[in-house]
């Protein structure tokens, strides 16, 4: 994988700085706060992948380069400033006795419900190559929580995550199954084959789980999206395997969908009760984060829905 | 450091787990078999059993007793 196409000022300035070897990112980092929407976006994008995979063209040893980690933390500050500023912890409740009677109360746009019943192929194809940036990582930006947990949420973690990535069988890697129905639908399936198609929402819920990871300061909230993110999966799952299959794509990207509806109904109680029962038990302090964690995982996906649903003309309150 | 001093033992991890209002959790290799008579063997470290029989995968949890009305819920 190669540096992408910038999208402003900044990616303009940080993707040619990255593909030229130098070691001297002020002009980059005097740029940073200036930047927004998808120049900002794509830019945290590509520091964050230098903790994933990397670039081809980018010398790994960047990847903790004093002055890219500081151009990094600028752009999470603007994004988690953002989200927190739409979040309010709701009154009263507690997150593992409350949090599914709370779940039923929210409502928000479903892009399951389109698929299932009223999208044509091609917005499909589309939507499956938006979603690839998410779906191509599922579960490694939450491996990076495991070393930051106390030994019982530490364990509760490994037993979701150990089926996330197959229960050890390669074949049954979550995010290799769906690499697996990309190709068999005939899409590539790289980290940045589609970024041409991605809105700013893709970024924004890419890099808050790749931001909700890298700070171990914010782990209460990266196991609040977890929480969220599994809850709301195994019915939209079901809608999207049978919206694929009324479409007549291949059975393996259907199979992605399918697997998702039995693993996920185990998932979100594991992640609810067991997860988050041990974090709070062990820190206690980090249940508002929790709770925000959750509730931008629902903005985030709404927010992404809408642009994606107005992008096709779909009527929003029919799927709402 | 934050890291405290934990007890290396004793902690609490049941075989089976029922979750109030949703499915039965089951820890290990197990086969169930219906009231047909099928057996079915589970595939995953924890498995989630349907309780309130409406599941689409019966009988796996498919998330289908988020959508009944609070009384056909298990309790």
């Amino acid at each position: 994988m190669h540096v992408p196409d910038p999208r402003g000022p900044l990616t303009e300035e940080l993707f040619r700085a990255l593909r030229s070897g130098t070691d001297d990112f002020y002009t980059v980092l005097a740029a940073t706060p200036a930047a927004e929407g998808e120049d900002a976006a794509l830019a945290l994008w590509a520091l964050h992948e230098l903790h994933y995979r990397g670039f081809d063209d980018v010398d790994d040893a960047l990847e903790w380069d004093p002055q890219l980690v500081r151009v990094r933390v600028v752009l999470e500050r603007d994004l988690e400033s953002r989200l927190r500023a739409r979040f309010a912890r709701p009154e009263g409740l507690s997150f593992v006795e409350d949090f599914f009677g709370w779940l039923d109360q929210q409502e928000g746009a479903s892009l399951a419900r389109h698929v299932h019943r009223d999208a044509t192929y091609d917005q499909a194809v589309e939507l499956l190559r938006v979603k690839s940036l998410y779906h191509l990582k599922e579960s490694d930006p939450v491996a990076w929580l495991v070393p930051r947990l106390g030994v019982r949420a530490k364990a509760a973690l490994m037993e979701l995550q150990f089926d996330e990535y197959g229960d050890g069988d390669p074949n049954r890697l979550h995010h290799h199954l769906f690499a697996e129905g990309l190709r068999a639908t005939g899409l590539e399936a790289s980290y940045d084959a589609h970024l041409e198609v991605m809105p700013q929402e893709a970024f924004d819920q890419h890099n808050t789980v790749s931001m909700f990871g890298l700070q171990r300061r914010l782990r209460g909230a990266a196991l609040g999206h977890l929480a969220a993110f599994e809850a709301t999966s195994s019915l939209p799952s079901r809608r999207m395997a049978q919206g694929l299959e009324r479409l007549g794509f291949p059975a393996e990207m259907v199979a992605y969908y399918a697997e998702h509806v039995e693993a996920d109904a185990v998932h979100e109680q594991l992640a609810v009760r067991t997860i988050i029962g041990a974090l709070l038990e062990e820190e206690p302090e980090l249940e508002e984060d929790v709770w925000f964690g959750a509730f931008t995982c629902l903005d985030l996906d709404d927010r992404f829905a809408r642009t994606m649903l107005s992008r096709w003309g779909a009527d929003e309150e029919q799927v709402a | 450091m934050s890291t405290s001093t934990e007890p290396t033992a004793g902690y609490e991890h049941p075989d089976i787990v029922l979750c109030p209002g949703g499915p039965m959790l089951l820890r290990g290799k197990h086969t169930i078999e219906d009231a047909d008579g099928v057996a079915h063997e589970t595939t995953r470290p924890v498995t989630a059993v349907c309780r309130c029989d409406r599941s689409q995968s019966f009988p796996w949890c498919d998330g289908t007793h988020k959508v009944l009305p609070e009384k056909l819920r298990p309790t």
